[in-house]
């Protein structure tokens, strides 16, 4: 098997994750998207280190996990206040952008 | 010397601002004041006249730079002044009748209860008068010249609380506009042109332009004068201007305003010299506005609104005077200056006329007045025999020279030109005997019951102002209006004798217009006895139609000239047919071109813009996932062309 | 053999190589990660996709194993599934069952846009990468000789220094924006009894305690409404939150099925003992 198959599961993954954010409207399952799409390149990052024969990769995959978390923490903590104000977790209801 | 050229224009604007802004309590001198400043000016113009008098007749023409106006890069305005021998005759005109008629506006206003601020009022039309003479350049002319036209609204209105003044004043001043937009635009070319104002370089490098400039700006020039001087087609204000009060008739008839536009022709007259079709077209608009006014005047029965149609007739003469180039220019101011005597005269006469009857203007409604005022008789007997240029008399040296340059235009324009100026002072002759028939001879109309006792000839000025149809009590007026009349009728008959004989007045004003002998086409003397014979003429056919017969006190209907002109000439329907409603008609079209048109393509394109901005609009739902959408779209694209651009 | 040497074996075995053990597990469990990522998206209620979520990061933890990066498969386990999709979980929690959406689009045309872009983005991609011309392939044997941590760790204190010590900055700062957008000061006294009571009044709501739900004492009765004297339900007796899950049981018609299975019983013992009495 060629690992180059590790890099198109990655970009099934990835276009898998970006059209559930662009489907669903609840902001939790939202933003378990945009964690599949980050974890979709984790999965092509460590593929490429694989086949590039060096750690670099690995180490911008962890960079990844490390800002992954900070967002996770910070746009979990959003939608909470989200929730609390409007008692909606639907991103269609934070439409204030809207005329 | 030079210095004092300022103070004769600042004599009478002191005056003004004075008055004006003084309030009541100068109500008791308000008068004096203003008689004393307008006084101040002329003896001042005297002074200055004493010291050109003096001089090389090639050296007469002094100047004063006050200041510059508008100084800024290429565009050069001065308020400077000018003095040569055609302004000193204007300023002595100006301010010598114009004291004349101040000192008669104090008894003829005396019971006016304004009679400061009208005192404010004729200052003011002194010194824009003087202002528009005495500039050295055209702008500054301007200035003078609009405010000649403000001074004449305010003036012309006077009676503000009579609604036909308030009329006529609005229509003078709107007819007037006509003409200033003619010298704005004038100016204006001047200045693409020449570059300047100042009259000098205008006038001397006027040789080296194309004549279809100096055309157009001649014609712009024209269009001024006729605003001003009341020529057709501009002439419609001029008969209504007698709403105001008789003195500043006088004033604008004789000394200001209708003189402003022959003065503005003489004084571009090397302009006009270049430029003969102005010229000719200057000849036409005089020799038919002396015609319309002569007939005017003959079918009016308001006394003052008869010497209104003379004015406009005489000033026509002027005019073509003036059109006729160097043999004529001379003999226009000559005229001026004379009319501006014997109009003066006659104006005044005729307030003192309508002064002793009860502000009474209908001639049908006078006649036999000359038992009870003979000194207004007597003035405006000889104003009268002047202005039908009785031998000996001022109108005849002024007027018969006219005549004699019109025929010397040569060919058949000659011809023509001379034959109207002859008609017209046949007409001249019959319409000023008729208001000398009418008012002074005949039955005296004004009795309401025939058979009552005649009134003692001097009442006490107390009855003068009974009820406006009490029976009049005909009264000779008092000093300070007879004084005047007085005076202005010795200039009347003597004046004329005084410039012609000899030629004193070509030589004076020589040096400034130029002047070049007409040889008319048969001999001098001819055309002297051929303008006493038509004067004979005229004057005998209204001595059988208002002197052997009674005059009907209530106008008979008339024919069809007659009637139009009482409508002078139908000047008003033309108007109104031809500009108020064609001025409507264009308007609603021009709406509605700019409802359909102009605002269709405006609107269509706002709609259309619109439209497309609500469909656009429809992207910018607000809707975070519909934007992701189109980043989602956009990375996709990114990555075609990426591999497009691996692939090429 | 020592184990450190077969533990470098494998190693070099799993960098090197692509074994056919690795591609039955690669073709098998990326099968399953699909499903999972799929069910992610699809999944009505966001407790399912967070666990459907956490499978597929567990089998890409695999994946990172058996690409030679231990350390990260490791930490994708602890940190992602294990924390990460706790707090997820945690925030389910804390927004509420009722954040269950429906599937049913209200953007027009925004499914229809999304999937097409979805569709014409994966294939690109998948074109992208096939163009690639991947061919060189040098494996992680050399990379990991001194083992996956120990490289990491000289490369992630060596080379990367700044952006570590940056991460961990970055880290402080989450944490607290965390706590600052999720801490709610009081900037109000809180309302006392009697202000809450006078605001009900004003506001014209429901001035009574609401109504107690039907006790029927068979089994956990809260989820059964109240009838009113006509005797219909009251869904106002029933707690809001099984209101909007739509957990209110209909008594009325139970309660009648209940009675017609209970005579059904009743009438089938009567004939059983009846039958029994009539054989005896």
């Amino acid at each position: 098997m060629n690992p180059v198959n590790y890099l198109y599961l990655a970009a099934l993954l990835f276009t898998i994750g970006a059209t559930g954010v662009l489907i669903r409207r609840n902001a939790i399952v939202l933003f378990m998207c945009v964690e599949l799409m980050l974890n979709a390149c984790n999965l092509a990052l460590v593929a490429f280190s694989r086949m590039h024969g060096n750690l670099d990769g690995q180490i911008i995959a962890f960079f990844v996990m490390v800002v992954a978390a900070a967002e996770v923490v910070v746009g979990l903590a959003i939608i909470v206040s989200l929730f609390r104000s409007r008692h909606s977790a639907s991103v269609d209801d934070a439409s204030l952008m809207k005329l | 010397m030079e210095n004092l050229i300022a103070l004769l224009v600042a004599a009478p604007l002191l005056g003004a601002a004075v008055l004006l802004c003084g309030g009541r309590r100068l109500d008791a001198v308000g008068h004096w004041i203003g008689t004393v400043l307008a006084a101040v000016s002329f003896v001042i113009g005297a002074v200055l006249f004493a010291d050109m008098l003096g001089k090389d007749a090639e050296a007469r023409e002094i100047g004063q730079h006050l200041f510059s106006w508008i100084p800024v890069e290429g565009f050069q305005a001065d308020i400077a002044f000018q003095l040569d021998q055609l302004s000193m005759t204007f300023v002595l005109l100006i301010t010598g009748v114009g004291t004349l008629i101040h000192l008669y506006s104090i008894g003829y206003m005396e019971h006016d209860e304004r009679r400061r601020r009208f005192f404010g009022y004729l200052n003011l039309f002194l010194a824009a008068m003087l202002l528009l003479v005495l500039a050295d350049n055209y702008l500054l002319l301007y200035v003078g010249w609009e405010g000649v036209g403000l001074a004449s609204y305010l003036l012309i209105g006077f009676w503000q609380h009579k609604p036909s003044a308030a009329t006529a004043a609005k229509k003078a001043f709107l007819v007037n506009r006509v003409g200033d937009m003619g010298l704005s635009i004038a100016i204006m070319l001047m200045f693409t042109t020449f570059g300047t104002f100042a009259f000098g370089p205008v006038l001397e490098s006027a040789g080296e332009t194309s004549e279809g400039k100096l055309t157009a700006i001649a014609l712009m020039l024209l269009l001024a004068a006729c605003g001003k001087s009341a020529q057709v087609p501009l002439q419609s204000w001029l008969g209504d201007a007698m709403e105001g009060p008789t003195p500043v008739s006088a004033l604008i008839h004789a000394a200001t305003m209708v003189t402003a536009g022959v003065y503005l022709i003489v004084r571009s007259a090397d302009i006009f010299n270049l430029a003969p079709d102005a010229q000719l077209v200057t000849t036409v608009v005089g020799a038919v506005t002396l015609l319309f006014g002569a007939i005017v005047g003959c079918a009016k029965d308001d006394i003052k609104k008869a010497l209104a149609g003379s004015t406009m007739s005489q000033i026509g003469y002027m005019v073509l005077a003036a059109g006729l180039g160097p043999i004529g220019y001379v003999f226009a101011i000559m005229h001026l200056v004379t009319h501006g005597f014997f109009k003066a005269g006659l104006f005044l006469g005729a307030g003192s006329v309508m002064h002793g009857m009860n502000d009474e203007v209908d001639m049908r409604k006078y006649g036999g007045l000359r038992k009870y005022m003979p000194v207004t008789f007597v003035t405006f007997g000889l104003g009268y025999l002047a202005i039908i240029g009785f031998p000996g008399l001022s109108g005849f040296f002024s007027k018969d020279k006219i005549i004699e340059a019109a025929f010397a235009k040569g060919g058949t324009e000659g011809w023509i030109l001379g034959g109207v100026a002859l008609l017209g002072a046949a007409i001249t002759a019959y319409y000023m005997t008729r208001v000398m028939l009418m008012t002074f001879f005949g039955e005296e109309r004004w009795r309401s019951r025939p058979t009552a006792s005649p009134d003692q000839p001097d009442v006490e000025p107390a009855a003068e102002h009974q009820g406006a149809h009490a029976e009049p009590h005909p009264h000779e007026s008092p000093r300070s209006m007879t004084i005047p009349m007085i005076v202005l009728a010795f200039g009347s008959v003597f004046a004329g004798a005084f410039f012609g004989i000899g030629d004193r007045f070509v030589h004076w004003l020589e040096p400034v217009t130029g002047h070049k002998h007409g040889h008319p086409p048969v001999s001098a003397l001819t055309i002297t006895l051929s303008t006493v014979a038509v004067l004979v003429l005229g004057a005998g056919l209204a001595y059988l139609h208002y002197g052997r017969r009674p005059v009907p006190a209530v106008a008979p209907r008339g024919s069809l000239l007659t009637r139009a002109a009482r409508r002078d000439l139908l000047q008003d329907d033309f108007n109104h047919v031809v500009l108020v409603r064609g001025g409507e008609h264009l308007t609603r079209s021009l709406v509605y071109v700019d409802h359909t048109l102009v605002d269709g393509v405006v609107n269509g394109t706002a709609a259309s813009v619109g439209g497309l901005s609500g469909r656009l609009r429809k992207l910018q739902n607000g809707y975070a996932r519909s934007y992701a959408v189109s980043m989602f779209g956009g990375a996709a694209v990114l990555i075609a062309a990426t591999l497009l651009m691996r692939a090429v | 053999m020592t184990p450190t040497t077969s533990v470098e074996a494998t190693t070099q075995l799993a960098a090197y190589t692509t074994s056919t053990g690795e591609a039955v597990q690669f073709w098998v469990l990326g099968t399953v990660a699909v499903i999972g990522a799929l069910c992610t998206v699809f999944m009505k209620k966001a407790v399912h996709s967070a666990l459907c979520l956490a499978g597929t990061m567990i089998i890409l933890a695999v994946f990172y194993l058996a690409n030679g990066a231990y350390f990260l498969g490791v930490v994708q386990i602890v940190v992602y599934t294990g924390a990460i999709m706790m707090l997820f979980l945690f925030v389910v929690m804390l927004v509420g069952v009722t954040a269950a959406d429906s599937l049913k689009e209200t953007i027009k045309g925004q499914r229809w846009l999304a999937l097409l872009c979805g569709l014409g983005f994966g294939i690109l991609l998948v074109a992208g990468i096939g163009n690639a011309s991947l061919t060189e392939f040098s494996g992680l044997g050399q990379a990991n000789a001194g083992g996956n941590v120990e490289g990491l760790a000289q490369l992630l204190f060596t080379k990367y220094v700044f952006a570590f010590e940056l991460t961990g900055a970055l880290l402080i700062t989450a944490s607290v924006g965390a706590m600052v957008l999720t801490h709610r000061e009081r900037t109000e006294r809180a309302k006392t009894q009697r202000e809450l009571a006078e605001q009900r009044v004003r506001e014209g709501k429901h001035l009574p305690p609401l109504p107690a739900p039907g006790v029927y004492a068979r089994h956990n009765a809260v989820d059964i409404a109240g009838l009113l004297p006509d005797g219909t339900p009251s869904e106002l007796t029933v707690n809001r939150t099984l209101r909007e899950r739509g957990q209110i049981r209909d008594v009325s018609a139970e309660a009648l099925n209940d009675l017609k299975a209970l005579e059904q019983r009743s009438a089938a013992r009567l004939e059983r003992t009846r039958s029994g009495e009539a054989s005896k």
